[in-house]
């Protein structure tokens, strides 16, 4: 990785604006989806796609990319806007969102869009097919190797069986080219995740099947890429960087509600949100800034 | 009388015929696919001797993946392995894989179409002692109904070792069905196969009724279709060890000479191969089935030979559906 200047994380801000701009923009057309997760997660794709992930959009199928894997689905309006800010396909196709014969299917799917890894929706079974892909790099290239396969999860999703098989199993391998990133926004479709399913101490939890564990600020680039640095550097143990977000990032009237979690924004709405993320262009810096 | 072509063991109607169970067929194939294909590797939940797989698991240490007692995970990882251009085989017992991991199977390795391959071992009643819990007699329903699913059910441990191979360079998902029990080894090594064929192993001029069989029941119906020749009763016997995609043109053409089919699988009657014959014959050449299975009921402890004579699957069964079958014809 490239070290990140102050310049970097400007242009990263920006891209990350746009992306979200781009999210309200596909979900006002589709008239369905998920709000909240994708804006979240804006600024953690941006560092990924701009800063930190070996990809090429102009060799979508290079077999020595790097390998993201997007567990919880349901956010990909996200992986969308950035896929194609990063040059994947045009920005105007996010417009086909949800549409019949479009590329963009409600969640993902492989055969739809080829640039994707993997199809997703049901949860909880990404960070095994990211074990899978670790694994298979294990047996192609040793532990010399300098691919790393990404899997991002909501913390929604943790109360899925099928993600702590996972877990026990990529402490078992010692996966240390697997790099977790859980959403941790807190909420789900039904409330609060401390409501429905409490989930701390989650550190203590990773740390306890043989991760190595790293808690960030989500919105913060500077952390978002010194914990992917620190995830690269630990040998032997799987990381989880366990990322703090704010569900509706960007866009005040959406923060922190977890009824934003599975519905788009209406005309007015939306287009007070696209006003919100334009004035505010070039301008957002993490909470704790 | 018996299909020549079809170069069955010449012992066939003898009580002495060799006897091995169909996952040790499996067992070897994947050995010889692990030679081959340096891609092809194996993941385990936990029953690696039982499921056959251990002599991979010793042979290639480093393609081998334990999951532990964790079949969402089984075929999860084996999604992953498969997008970076493995051919995974993940095995488990099909009471839990695919039992209890269905909708993984759907959409990460069907819905994803990756070269997965499902290996349920310990399916049907013939499973034993063990009881209800662990005879998977739904499993065939569950695969059957995925798109891009192939669905393998081979007749002997030699069909499976072959079956095994074929699957290895077949290129998408699929499910191989597997045995505990010993049975009958009715083919040979030179025995045509071919997935997606269904093989005419007992033929007539003038067949009264067609027997499709699946598993260890092709042997059984092999005995049933000598006895009714003997009583001057033709019949017909087709192996239909791929369910999945249905070898239409062979099955239309039998069961179109024979007027009359009897169905005969050590599983659930509905969603399994009878019922895909029949979904398949009502539309292009109708005629009178019978059903020979599991008539929506649970297996139970017991011997293989007693729970298949309980559950109407042994030969005297096949017998009286064929005769009702023909009458039914004759209506």
């Amino acid at each position: 990785m490239e070290t990140l200047t102050d310049e970097k994380i400007e242009l990263l801000t920006e891209t990350a604006n746009n992306i979200r701009q781009s999210i309200i923009g596909s979900l006002l057309e589709a008239r369905s989806g998920h709000t909240a997760g994708p804006l979240g997660m804006s600024d953690i794709f941006t560092a990924l796609y701009f800063h930190i992930l070996r990809h090429d959009p102009a060799r979508p199928d290079w077999p020595d990319r790097d390998r993201l894997v997007l567990s919880n689905g349901h956010i990909c309006p996200v992986y969308y806007a950035t896929l194609a800010h990063a040059g994947y396909f045009p920005v105007a196709e996010l417009k086909t969102l949800r549409r019949f014969g479009s590329r963009l299917q409600g969640h993902p799917h492989r055969e739809f869009l080829p640039y994707l890894e993997t199809s997703s929706g049901p949860l909880g079974s990404g960070l095994s097919q990211a074990c899978g892909m670790a694994l298979a790099d294990r047996m192609d290239h040793g532990l010399t190797s300098d691919r790393y396969i990404y899997a991002l999860l909501s913390d929604g999703e943790l109360e899925e069986g099928n993600t702590w098989e996972a877990v026990m199993l990529a402490g078992k391998y010692g996966l240390s080219n697997l790099i977790t990133i859980i959403d941790r926004n807190g909420i789900q479709i039904d409330g609060f995740t401390k409501d429905i399913m409490p989930l701390e101490p989650l550190a203590e939890k990773f740390d306890s099947f043989n991760w190595h564990v790293v808690e960030i600020d989500g919105h913060n680039f500077e952390e978002i890429v010194a914990a992917v640095g620190e995830a690269q550097a630990v040998f032997g143990r799987p990381t989880v960087i366990i990322a703090h977000t704010i569900p509706g990032r960007g866009v005040k009237a959406f923060e922190r509600q977890y009824e934003w979690h599975g519905k788009p924004p209406s005309e007015e709405e939306g287009k007070k949100a696209l006003a919100e993320l334009r004035t505010l262009n070039g301008k957002i810096k993490s909470e704790n800034d | 009388m018996i299909n020549k072509t079809q170069k069955l063991n010449p012992k066939l109607f003898d009580l002495q015929i060799e006897q091995e169970a169909i996952r040790d067929g499996f067992g070897r194939g994947l050995v010889t696919a692990g030679e081959t294909n340096e891609q092809v590797v194996a993941l385990c939940a936990d029953l690696t001797e039982s499921t056959r797989i251990e002599a991979f698991a010793k042979k290639f240490p480093d393609r081998f993946i334990q999951v532990g007692v964790a079949e969402q995970n089984l075929v999860t990882v084996a999604s992953g392995l498969a997008t970076m251009g493995k051919i995974p085989f993940a095995a488990s017992y099909a009471m839990f894989s695919p039992g209890r991991n269905w909708e993984q199977i759907r959409t990460t390795i069907c819905y994803n179409n990756v070269p997965v391959k499902i290996v349920g071992a310990h399916a049907g009643v013939s499973v034993g002692p063990d009881g209800g819990t662990h005879q998977a007699i739904e499993d065939m329903a569950l695969m059957r109904v995925l798109p891009r699913m192939t669905v393998v059910v081979p007749a002997d441990s030699l069909e499976a070792e072959k079956a095994t191979l074929a699957l290895a360079d077949s290129g998408g998902p699929a499910y191989i069905r597997l045995a505990r029990n010993k049975s009958a080894v009715i083919t040979t090594e030179a025995s045509p196969f071919e997935l997606g064929r269904a093989e005419v192993l007992f033929d007539s001029d003038e067949p009264a009724a067609l027997i499709i069989a699946c598993g260890q029941m092709v042997y059984f119906s092999l005995l049933a279709a000598k006895k009714l020749e003997a009583e001057g009763v033709a019949v017909s016997v087709i192996n239909l060890h791929t369910i999945k995609p249905l070898d239409k043109a062979t099955v239309i053409k039998y069961a179109r000479q024979a007027g009359a089919v009897v169905t005969v699988e050590e599983h659930q009657v509905a969603g399994g191969m009878g019922g895909a014959v029949a979904e398949m014959l009502a539309a292009e050449a109708p005629v009178p089935v019978e059903f020979l299975g599991i008539q929506d009921q649970f297996g139970q402890s017991g011997e293989p030979g007693e729970l298949l004579e309980h559950y109407s699957l042994g030969v005297k069964d096949i017998i009286m559906a064929v005769k009702k079958v023909i009458e039914r014809k004759n209506v």
